[in-house]
């Protein structure tokens, strides 16, 4: 294997005391681009998983930098709002060093009815290496790996996949259990519109975990067991001695489809309120992919309870996401050997 | 000119004919069908062995996209396509810009379809203006302009009580109503069937009982009118299953399936490519037990017509995201080689059944001329090469549209010419 530029040694680009993360094991990830969990085999998710255990480290530097992606743009293409998400895949890439620009729907030529494939012809005739996507319409990644050049990591699709979330869901589990499998997790909430949920259960059940997904039974998507998860309407059921409780959002809007009667109603039969959570493992974790709605499908005191890991949750994004920009980058063939030597 | 087609197996069920025969075809119109022919001056077309001579192909469920998409296709252009795919008469939804609510638009697509010269091109006219679904058009000088059926297809017929009128007012024209059946609230802004695979590629689902709901509401107001209901693109085993009671007690109520619904599952949405949107179609691509109940309703007799639904879109609109891209596919080429590979080398129908699903049955139901090789006919006729083999090429589809999701395919059975009129308007070149 030829020695990465950006990784060489080169004490001109060292920073105090450490070294680049290290490199990623034979073979790596099969595919060039992160469009979701589906079709990522265990050892593919272990390995995002240590090389993020390296990368957590770096953030709690005092110079939490390394050059590892000096010389790498990566553009971050928002077609939804997303605050947590587009942060966090900011801060990992300039963790990286990469060079990283991060456009939002309100300022792209999409809304000049430029379609989706022009908008990101006219990037890539810029060569970036990388495109971080999140878009409304799922599928949409899927779309550009046919087309781009670029590795494509998928930051949300529709109601497809989120699968950097499933991932630094599974660091965040994995950190305080140790292990994956084995585990009963109950996923609760809506789960028809939730591409959190669909990536958590296939990553979860292809780690040998033993997935629950709860909500009302207008928000159970058909065919979710063949996806890997045990449906019920039942929160108690679910929660019943779990090792780990995760909730999804309630959007207001589903109320319009005839889902939900209430968020009032939708709080009595399935929030998550101290007294549900304890008739889970008395280890439990309770995670919550954001944003919350207090009140909704989670009580205040559970949000905020001793057992509560939603912000852990959300400073593991910023590893697990460096971690996939690396073990992404420099896969396509160009890497700048040269580049490197003139500098 | 005079055509004498030597030596076809002649399958003509309209006249119980199946065998080897000559057809000898005078000023256009059927002059004799038998055995040993003379020519009489006429030219002859050599058949060759194991080729099948039948009434001309009839596709009762096209989009021609003209006036006002010509982007897509024109009039000419899908003749060109129904003549290359063996079909020598196509009906035309009128889901055009504007909607052919008017006998102007009729004529005027009569008169670019005379232009072509090539496939019968029979308009159907919106059932309310601009199939908004809030008043009837004026359907008796529609059907006066030539139009043969009446549709708000591309949309339902939008209430019972329009529906209502509507076959009446049709029933009293001798004319039938074409609903393509799909409650707007269960469809809601669905792109693919309810089940599985939607739930995995998160897209929103359309369940097969939004068609079905509306199947029975049409089957109960034919019976209470009198009137014809026709079901288009029918695609859900509930659907079916209405249309069995209804034709049971008497209800004059007739369908069609597309070739893509008994040929496709929503699993190929699951690529590869996933998401192709050549294969978002609606009614959309249903599970296995629905294409198995259309398979079996066309071998059972209780589906009356297999049209294609060919929905011709440019290949920019088709080149996005999946739930933002137009649902639709071309069909007019493909139909013949999988009827033939699909379901007559599959042993599920005859050739006489197949004659029925594609030619009888659509003139029957649309009360047009065609369906039969009896003398006297006007001469449509097409010539289907049941053992050639084909690979489907988008690219070299005649449609001005390349959006199929059989790209590629290799299938038994091909057209070798179509006449309509008594003229050669195509002929296959061996490849």
């Amino acid at each position: 294997m030829t020695t990465r530029a950006a990784d060489r040694p080169d004490s001109a680009e060292r920073l105090p005391g450490r070294d680049a993360p290290p490199e990623p094991a034979a073979p790596g990830l099969k595919s060039r681009h992160l469009l979701g969990i589906a079709g990522l085999g265990a050892d593919e998710i272990t390995l995002i998983l240590d090389t993020a255990e390296a990368m957590k480290e770096i953030g709690g530097r005092a110079i939490k930098k390394v050059p590892t992606l000096r010389g790498r743009t990566v553009v971050n293409l928002f077609f939804e709002p997303s605050t947590r998400t587009r942060t966090s895949f900011e801060i990992a890439e300039k963790r990286l060093s990469a060079d990283t620009l991060s456009i939002a729907t309100a300022t792209s030529s999409v809304t000049k009815g430029e379609t989706l494939v022009d908008t990101v012809r006219n990037l890539e005739a810029m060569s970036p290496d990388m495109i971080v996507m999140r878009h409304a319409s799922s599928g949409a990644p899927d779309l550009l790996a046919r087309i781009c050049r670029s590795a494509i990591i998928n930051a949300g699709d529709g109601m497809h996949e989120h699968p950097t979330q499933a991932l630094l869901d599974a660091f965040t589990i994995r950190s305080h259990k140790g292990r994956l499998a084995g585990l009963k997790v109950a996923i609760v909430g809506d789960l028809l519109h939730s591409r959190v949920l669909r990536s958590n259960v296939l990553l979860l059940q292809t780690m040998g975990a033993d997935v629950w997904a709860c909500g009302p039974a207008t928000l159970i998507p058909p065919g979710l067991e063949r996806l890997g998860a045990r449906p019920t309407t039942s929160v108690e059921e679910a929660v019943e001695d779990a090792d780990v409780v995760m909730l999804l959002r309630i959007q207001h809007e589903r109320m319009q489809g005839h889902f939900i009667p209430s968020v009032r109603e939708y709080f009595a039969l399935f929030g998550m309120t101290p007294e549900r959570v304890r008739r889970a493992r008395e280890d439990v974790i309770v995670m919550h992919p954001g944003p919350m709605n207090r009140g909704v499908e989670i009580d205040s005191d559970v949000a905020d309870g001793p057992y509560s890991v939603i912000l852990e949750q959300v400073s593991n994004g910023v590893a697990v996401r460096m971690a996939v920009l690396y073990l992404l980058s420099g896969r396509d063939g160009r890497d700048d050997e040269s580049l490197a030597e003139g500098r | 000119m005079n055509l004498l087609l030597k030596n076809g197996r002649v399958v003509d069920p309209a006249n119980g004919r199946d065998g080897e025969f000559d057809v000898l075809i005078v000023d256009g119109a059927i002059a004799r069908v038998g055995r040993d022919l003379p020519a009489e001056g006429a030219e002859v077309l050599e058949i060759t062995r194991g080729w099948v001579v039948t009434p001309g192909l009839i596709d009762i469920h096209v989009h021609l996209r003209e006036p006002g998409q010509e982007h897509k296709e024109t009039v000419a252009t899908g003749a060109a396509s129904a003549v290359a795919g063996g079909f020598t008469a196509v009906a035309c939804m009128p889901n055009t810009d504007p909607v052919n609510d008017h006998a102007g638009i009729t004529q005027f697509i009569l008169k670019k379809a005379a232009e072509a010269k090539l496939a019968r091109v029979y308009p159907i006219g919106a059932v309310s203006l601009g199939s908004k679904g809030e008043q009837l058009a004026e359907l008796g000088e529609q059907k006066a302009a030539g139009c043969v059926a009446f549709t708000d297809d591309g949309r339902p017929v939008a209430t019972a009580l329009l529906m209502r009128r509507a076959l009446e007012y049709a029933g009293m024209l001798g004319v039938p109503i074409v609903n393509h059946c799909e409650d707007p609230s269960l469809k809601g802004d669905g792109v693919a069937h309810e089940g599985y695979h939607a739930s995995a590629l998160g897209l929103r689902g359309i369940p097969g009982v939004a068609e079905s709901l509306m199947v029975e509401r049409d089957v109960s107001l034919a019976e209470l009118t009198g009137g014809h209901v026709h079901i288009a693109h029918m695609s859900a085993r509930q659907s079916l299953r209405a249309v069995r009671a209804g034709k049971a007690r008497g209800v004059n109520v007739t369908c069609e399936v597309a070739p893509h619904h008994f040929t496709l599952t929503d699993a190929a949405l699951e690529g590869p490519p996933k998401y192709d949107t050549n294969l978002k179609m609606n009614p959309p691509l249903r599970e296995a037990a629905d294409r198995d109940a259309m398979l079996e309703g066309i071998a059972d007799g209780s589906v009356d017509v297999i049209a294609t639904d060919h929905a011709p879109h440019h290949a920019d609109e088709k080149m996005l995201e999946f739930d933002r891209a137009p649902f639709g596919i071309v069909g007019l080429e493909t139909a013949v080689p999988i009827v033939c590979d699909r379901l007559l080398h599959a042993g599920k129908i005859s050739w006489g059944r197949f004659v029925e699903l594609l030619s009888v049955n659509p003139a029957r139901v649309f009360h047009l001329p065609g369906g039969s090789l009896s003398e006297g006919a006007p001469a449509d006729v097409t010539v289907i090469a049941p053992d050639t083999r084909v690979t489907v090429s988008a690219a070299a589809l005649k449609s001005k549209s390349k959006n199929t999701p059989f790209d590629g395919w290799e299938l038994r059975g091909a057209v070798a010419a179509t006449i309509v009129g008594g003229q050669v308007v195509y002929r296959h070149t061996a490849s």
